[in-house]
């Protein structure tokens, strides 16, 4: 067994929190230039310009690359063989509150969804994986409630067609039109559970966007940016850019989908410990 | 913002002034002030609202806000035809509003501007100062004051209820 202290798994919590909300994601900022590229119209190039702009300034700045700062999401594959010494939820919940509070980003965060009150930090919702092999990896992603409100669920009949799937996932795309800072990454959980198709979806923005994507894939991101939403809504034709998706085993009775869609400031970063 | 009139959708513009910021849990406040006719945290009338929550204000020197960027308006629609009524002339936030708000918007000669979203730390630079005037223990959904220099704005909806989203 190989011992990793909570303490190390904190302190890298902290450091990942400030590199995803200062440094925009390179392969988000290559998909952004060439969006950049590809628009013609000048509004649209316009709003680019200042998303790319944007991402520049933060990181010279240290600034925030967006005032949402989400609520944190923290993915973490634990080794079968690594034996943690001190406890594991307590140590990512505090990296997240120091990185946070050091770092100056927006309390977001309220204990009870119905009475509110205070603004604050923590908690962050903590996913885990048991793998294989004797190292942890830690992933914070920084979800803005912006584009987290347009998340949709839908559990089709095990016989439904293909196209219908493609239908509900560009309708939610289109219903969150200019609403949720087009143009958007667009995350796609197909089977398993009701809840864990909505994690698959979460986890599929985690997924670097590439050239590397499926005929579904790209069937689907033709079809989003076919809509002329545009970055900001105000036309063009980069709604998104790109679609990922992620299934799962599921039931004989069942097909849940989970529509997850990001900002285009689609904020993560990663450790391997 | 005397000009409101000859505003037109699609207009770009950059404002200097003076802006609010106010979001979801402030706009329940100020609507429930102005139902029960208590006083509120500052003249709603010829106001400009900017739907914003900043982050905390960095600690180096020369910041006097965080990223501050608009956040998404249609939250604050139940609220916005009354404040409207009460004096409210402009908002600033990102995205669609309702036909009611549109219809508000064309009876009391308001104005909806779009600022660029998701750019929170690039809007941060037109901001001036920023001072807490009310609801303090929202966090960020405080109000505060802001001076704003060369603030960019996008006409979204003008005082004659045309929508650069194009609906009718």
């Amino acid at each position: 067994m190989r011992k990793i202290n909570a303490v190390k798994i904190k302190d890298a919590i902290t450091q990942l929190c400030f590199e995803a909300n200062f440094f925009l994601r390179q392969d988000v900022l290559i998909a952004l230039r060439h969006a950049f590229k590809t628009e013609s119209k000048r509004g649209a190039k316009k709003i680019l310009k200042a998303i790319l702009d944007n991402a520049a300034y933060a990181k010279k700045e240290k600034l925030a690359i967006c005032q949402d700062t989400g609520m944190g999401l923290v993915f973490v594959e634990i080794g079968q063989e690594v034996n943690i010494a001190g406890d594991l939820k307590a140590a990512i919940n505090k990296g997240v509150e120091e990185g946070y509070k050091k770092y100056s980003l927006r309390n977001s965060i309220i204990r009870d969804p119905l009475s509110r009150g205070e603004s604050l930090f923590s908690p962050c919702i903590i996913h885990t994986d048991i793998v294989k092999g004797d190292k942890i990896k830690l992933t914070f992603l920084a979800k803005g409630f912006g584009c987290e409100n347009k998340s949709q669920l839908k559990m089709f009949k095990p016989t439904a067609k293909i196209e219908e799937i493609k239908k509900f996932v560009v309708e939610t795309v289109c219903n969150a039109g200019p609403d949720a800072c087009p143009p958007y990454i667009v995350g796609v959980g197909i089977g398993a559970t009701a809840d864990y198709s909505g994690v698959l979806a979460k986890k599929a923005l985690l997924r670097k966007i590439s050239s590397k994507s499926s005929k579904l894939e790209q069937d689907l991101l033709k079809q989003i940016n076919k809509s002329k939403i545009g970055p900001m809504g105000l036309g063009g034709v980069n709604t998104a850019l790109a679609v990922h998706v992620q299934a799962y085993p599921t039931h004989i009775a069942g097909l849940p989908v989970s529509v997850n869609i990001s900002c285009h400031a689609l904020r993560s970063a990663s450790v391997i410990l | 913002m005397k000009k409101i009139n000859t505003f037109a959708v699609g207009q770009e513009l950059l404002f200097s002034g003076t802006i609010y910021t106010a979001r979801d849990q402030a706009h329940k406040r100020l609507a429930e002030a102005i139902k029960k006719r208590s006083r509120l945290p500052f003249e709603l009338k010829n106001s400009i609202i900017y739907y914003c929550g900043p982050t905390k204000t960095p600690k180096d020197k020369g910041k006097v806000i965080g990223s501050c960027g608009p956040t998404t308006s249609s939250r604050m629609d139940e609220f916005t035809p009354l404040l409207l009524k009460h004096g409210l002339r402009g908002m600033i936030g990102k995205g669609s509003r309702s036909p009611e708000v549109r219809d508000a918007i064309k009876k009391y000669k308001g104005i909806y501007f779009l600022t660029y979203a998701g750019c929170g730390a690039l809007l941060s630079k037109y901001i001036k100062s920023a001072k807490t005037v009310a609801y303090g223990d929202l966090g960020p959904e405080a109000i505060l004051k802001l001076e704003v220099k060369d603030f960019p704005l996008i006409v979204a909806i003008d005082a004659f209820g045309g929508s650069i989203y194009g609906e009718a």
